[in-house]
């Protein structure tokens, strides 16, 4: 999933500090299981904003709404009856997509209440770590399912670098050092000859190098 | 400010608070009238967005009272509730409302005169920070400060 | 001859070189390079010229061996793949090339976390052996990285890359080292050596694949200031090994820099002794100065000429 994380309230308060009346967008994907942005936290983001503005005297009205997902055309055509001409500003409670899917279909100033982190998943109850680079070309096979581009803090494909000690990235004491565990798996499955392979350098036009990127499918598309 | 009554919501376990509280009742124990009970099963249903209701619509102060840890009817809902007031404390802090405002306080049902105790120390300290900013009182008492200021 | 480098040559004739190492100054002015390079050209073979050493912002190490050759001190120009990609690195080294730049040592450099700009953007398009490879199919296959042919003038570099002994998982040290020299590597320059008894460990692990033969292997050592500097590395310098002894060694000293030197020579001679060590490199950082006395006192002055 998208990991997501809330902004600090002053600053969201800042962005809309011009606005009298505010429509707070939730996302029910990605953004709600990392309780960064789901239906809850635009309750919880909602009070905390009329608050401070009570408190400044200047009060603040909100309408809370949640949508199934905010990347997706079908739903933003829910939030359409909520955008009245009196919403002064829209404030995204979903991941860069989701702002700017909102920005993309009304006219109105749309600003974002979190910021988006990184692609990955839960590794305990509140805590989330990094997993894909989103590189567009996955490498995974080769390297016993540990990926070296996003979890190697140098995205090194024939690694380990030097600073590798005692299983951790020179980086941070806390921070797992990605070859190390490539090869202590790929040493378990066996198979440490394929480490032996240089590993060519990589094609990033695949990646974000290539400009903004589309997945064209024609087989499912309807028009 | 002698005279500031504040409000204050206990959201208090059916466990433990909540019988608490009924013990202190048939124990006729003193506490102030300005604690508001509000029943919850079990402090971990405690909710971040409840708490900040509470403010929202004119609390001075609330706390949640739980088991004490280790006593959870429900195993780890007060150690839960108790993340979750920290969480709270970070989020009033930075409305500016003030962490100090929300506590959480555990105890054990049979524990009558601690309940008395519990709402007399929050209706003190919450008396000694004067009105929630969000309470009309308190633009009342920073005009008088900014008079007594001005002589 | 692969380069012609002087470094090459007397690796090639079996002698037991010695280089140093200068950290360019983190301003606009050569000349204390200058100094350096004059004050270290009869004591050693070469030079490294550090690329931006530990993240932090420095000349450039392509202009700074400029400065050291105008002093006749041959310069191996380090080359991180942090700060450019493939495009800049291979423009660099053409540049280099045709500035006299002979030797070019291979690495990934220390994340910018640990330097003056923790909040740039990496680069890291190729790792280290990647770019020994196109550094060597530059020079062998008279290819750029992309494939396309150098149709002339294709740069000659006597291609070096770095390992340590020291970083885990050490099982797997000597693995890379041998898919750096598979990929090109003409010479290693070693970490900082204090664990003596790991590196001989690691050697032999080198002569049991006989990479020794394939690629010379020239041994890193750090003469200590003070048990402090030695304390702050173990610590807080990742990849190296600094055994207690040796801080203790140094602590008890009456005067720690003559005891830090003592070390280095003895480390020095022992070195020579091992078999498949061409050579030590010396990184006195922040105290180039001590170097020709470490040389002398090691009996490895005068140094010797290309035949």
């Amino acid at each position: 999933m998208i990991v997501a994380q809330g902004k600090p309230i002053a600053e969201v308060a800042k962005m809309i500090e011009d606005a009298n009346k505010i429509l707070v967008v939730g996302c029910g994907g990605c953004v709600t299981v990392c309780l960064a942005g789901g239906e809850k936290e635009v309750g919880v983001l909602a009070s905390a904003l009329r608050m401070l503005r009570k408190k400044e005297d200047k009060p603040l009205e909100t309408v809370e709404v949640t949508l199934s997902r905010q990347c997706d055309p079908e739903y933003m055509d829910q939030l359409e009856k909520y955008v009245a001409d009196d919403i002064d500003c829209i404030v995204s409670m979903a991941c860069g997509v989701g702002v700017q899917f909102v920005a993309e279909r009304f006219d109105k100033w749309v600003v974002p209440a979190l910021d988006t982190k990184f692609a990955g998943g839960a590794l305990e109850h509140g805590v989330w770590g990094e997993r894909c680079g989103l590189c567009g070309e996955c490498v995974l096979h080769k390297t016993g399912g540990i990926c070296p581009i996003i979890r190697c803090s140098k995205s090194i494909l024939n690694g380990p670098c030097g600073g590798s000690q005692d299983g951790k990235c020179e980086i941070n004491p806390d921070v797992d050092c990605a070859w190390q565990l490539i090869y202590d798996r790929m040493k378990s499955l066996g198979k440490l000859d394929k480490l032996l392979e240089i590993e060519p350098v990589k094609d990033w036009s695949k990646s974000r190098d290539g400009g903004p990127r589309k997945v064209v499918r024609e087989d499912v598309m309807i028009k | 400010m002698s005279d500031f009554e504040p409000k204050i919501v206990a959201f208090c376990c059916y466990y433990c608070a909540y019988s608490a509280a009924d013990l202190a009742g048939s124990m006729r124990l003193q506490y102030p009238h300005n604690i508001r009970l509000v029943e919850l099963p079990c402090s971990g249903k405690a909710d971040i967005r409840v708490i900040l209701e509470a403010f929202e619509r004119g609390a001075d102060g609330v706390y949640v009272a739980g088991c004490l840890e280790g006593d959870c009817h429900f195993l780890k809902g007060n150690i839960m509730a108790k993340r979750r007031i920290k969480q709270a404390k970070k989020l009033l802090d930075e409305i500016g409302i003030g962490s100090e405002r929300v506590e959480m306080f555990n105890l054990s049902g049979s524990m009558g005169p601690r309940f008395a105790e519990i709402a007399e120390e929050m209706t003190e300290r919450i008396k000694k920070l004067g009105p929630s900013p969000l309470n009309p009182a308190y633009a009342r008492k920073q005009e008088a400060a900014d008079k007594e200021e001005a002589k | 001859m692969k380069s012609g480098s002087r470094l090459e040559k007397l690796l090639n004739q079996g002698e037991f070189v010695v280089s140093g190492e200068i950290g360019p100054p983190k301003h606009a002015n050569g000349e204390i390079i200058r100094e350096h390079a004059r004050k270290l050209k009869d004591y050693v073979d070469a030079a490294n010229l550090t690329d931006n050493q530990t993240a932090i912002v420095r000349m450039s190490s392509i202009a700074s061996a400029v400065h050291v050759m105008a002093e006749g001190l041959e310069p191996i120009v380090q080359m991180t793949v942090r700060d450019r990609n493939r495009i800049g690195i291979q423009s660099d080294l053409l540049g280099a090339y045709s500035l006299g730049v002979r030797n070019v040592l291979c690495l990934s450099g220390d994340h910018q976390s640990f330097g003056n700009h923790p909040t740039s953007k990496n680069v890291h398009d190729i790792d280290s052996i990647q770019l020994v490879k196109a550094l060597k199919d530059m020079r062998d296959e008279k290819k750029f990285i992309c494939g396309e042919e150098i149709k002339e003038n294709e740069p000659r570099f006597f291609i070096g890359a770095v390992a340590n002994p020291f970083g885990d998982p050490f099982e797997y040290r000597v693995l890379r080292l041998e898919k750096k020299i598979n990929a090109g590597a003409d010479f290693i320059q070693t970490q900082c050596i204090f664990d003596m008894e790991r590196f001989e460990k690691w050697m032999e692990m080198v002569r049991e694949r006989g990479l020794h033969k394939r690629a010379k292997i020239i041994a890193g050592l750090m003469p200590l200031k003070s048990h402090k500097a030695a304390r702050y590395m173990q610590k807080y310098v990742s990849g190296m090994i600094v055994p207690d002894e040796i801080i203790e060694r140094i602590e008890k000293a009456d005067d720690p820099k003559a005891e830090g030197v003592e070390l280095c020579v003895e480390q020095i001679k022992h070195l020579q002794k091992i078999e498949g060590v061409a050579g030590v490199h010396i990184m006195a950082v922040n105290w180039e100065e001590i170097i020709p006395t470490i040389v002398e006192k090691a009996g490895l002055y005068p140094r010797p000429k290309v035949l």
